[in-house]
């Protein structure tokens, strides 16, 4: 017989989920404006989120007029955030359940802890857009990555997720991951993009994929993703205004690996579980004013409400929340 | 005289830059909307830099890889030779953000820097 593990029941202030650039910005807004009970629940085993893998620069020209890494743009926030006792971090705690009332249930190692927040902003960040969610016909060999995933292999891991590669879709970071495979020393045979123009910013297709004369392919789509074990090649088509295929001009790109870089997707199921009304398309929460949701206290912040382009934007609009929030408990 | 069209990078609002060039010194910069612009034109035209990033491999630390930068932008054409020295460089004692990794790197008078705190670890691989 499995007994039962004893659950720990309590009540805080402010609850923040998510300790990336929004949720420690919200974090540290709240407190500079009055709230004195912070808990910060995050995921991994370091504050910082996706940033610490964003290893390139171009983070905090806006915010702090530098120009910095995403690793040291976090760790302004970090270090800001350990100098604040009132709020308490917890790592490696994974949020799994949330209700109306504002009631989370969390994981960290060995426990199980319920608490219950007066006010709550969720920075859960955003995910990416998956093989599925573009529909590449094919086979389901190795080597198929999303950029993001590739980026944490190289940067985090220190692990090069093939030799050479094809990149589908000109998002920003795949555009990032085109330089960053190049300079590991592996081939970026091409990017392919099904729109007429960059998704990226014009920076970026320079500075990732022009400095490297790498081909970009705008108006192509990849038809066909071929390998038994391992990706072998790709199979790609000239697209007409209607984003068809046009007959007779495909061509085929031999390569070992493919990464998805076609957008991203606020990370909202835990706010849906709790009964927020979220706009399908594009599962941001339907909202009357930035960070708002439709349950009172409960907020959304960052990459979770809407994709931004700069963590700098990120950072702003995440520290409105924590007014928000603190305005919420104070007239509560 | 010689016309050529840039892209600024220097931030995100990427400015079309159209630049006239003569004997290969920039003579006239036009379409910034800052100072920037026309800096990063004569660079580029007449010695394109980068900030160089990358990440090195530790020991004993608390994460395996270590996030490192340039603290100033060395020339386009050395970022190869970079990238294999930095291949070589292993990180073994803990350090703070900015602390110095590899000082006059490839004798270019800029420093390899850290950008991210690292602690000591368990010495275990993942």
């Amino acid at each position: 017989m499995t007994r039962k593990k004893k659950t720990l029941s309590f009540e805080r202030e402010l609850v923040i989920v998510g300790g990336g650039p929004a949720g420690m910005a919200a974090a540290l807004s709240a407190y500079e404006n009055g709230v004195r009970d912070i808990l910060l629940l995050e995921r991994d085993q370091y504050l910082g989120g996706i940033l610490n893998q964003c290893v390139h620069t171009g983070f905090g020209l806006s915010y702090f007029k530098e120009v910095l890494t995403g690793p040291e743009y976090a760790g302004r926030f970090i270090r800001q955030i350990g100098n604040v006792p009132k709020i308490e971090v917890s790592l490696k705690s994974f949020v799994v359940c949330l209700t109306a009332e504002k009631k989370l249930t969390y994981i960290k190692p060995g426990e199980l802890q319920e608490v219950k927040a007066r006010a709550l902003i969720m920075a859960t960040g955003c995910r990416e857009k998956t093989r599925e969610m573009v529909h590449i016909a094919g086979t389901r060999p190795a080597g198929v990555f999303s950029a993001g995933l590739a980026q944490k292999l190289i940067n985090i891991e220190g692990l090069l997720p093939g030799k050479s590669a094809v990149i589908v879709g000109s998002g920003d970071i795949g555009l990032i991951m085109a330089r960053r495979l190049v300079l590991e020393g592996a081939q970026v045979k091409a990017v392919i993009e099904i729109r007429k123009e960059s998704r990226g910013l014009v920076r970026n297709v320079v500075q990732c994929v022009e400095d490297f004369d790498i081909p970009l392919y705008f108006s192509h789509k990849i038809s066909r993703i071929s390998g038994r074990d391992r990706v072998e090649k790709v199979l790609v088509s000239r697209v007409d205004d209607a984003s068809r295929e046009i007959p007779g001009s495909q061509f085929e790109i031999s390569c070992d690996t493919v990464l998805i870089s076609v957008g991203l997707i606020p990370e909202n199921e835990l706010i849906e579980m709790a009964g927020v009304a979220l706009n399908r398309e594009t599962n941001s929460p339907v909202s009357e004013q930035v960070n708002r949701t439709s349950v009172p206290g409960l907020f959304v912040c960052g990459n979770a409400y809407k994709v931004y382009d700069l963590a700098d934007s990120v950072t702003r609009d995440s520290e409105l929340a924590g007014r928000m929030a603190a305005e919420y408990l104070s007239a509560g | 005289m010689i016309i050529k069209h840039l892209t600024c990078i220097e931030c995100p609002k990427g400015c079309g830059l159209s630049v006239d060039i003569e004997n290969c010194k920039v003579v006239k910069v036009q379409g910034q909307r800052c100072p920037k612009g026309e800096k990063y034109a004569v660079a580029e035209v007449e010695n394109p830099v980068r900030i160089m990033t990358s990440a090195v491999l530790t020991r004993g630390l608390d994460i395996k890889m270590l996030p490192v930068r340039t603290n100033s932008p060395i020339p386009k054409s050395r970022i190869q030779e970079a990238m294999r020295e930095i291949k070589r460089i292993r990180v073994e004692r803990p350090v703070r953000t900015g602390e110095i990794i590899v000082k006059n790197f490839l004798g270019l008078g800029v420093d390899l820097v850290a950008a991210r705190d690292v602690k000591k670890g368990d010495g275990s691989i993942f």
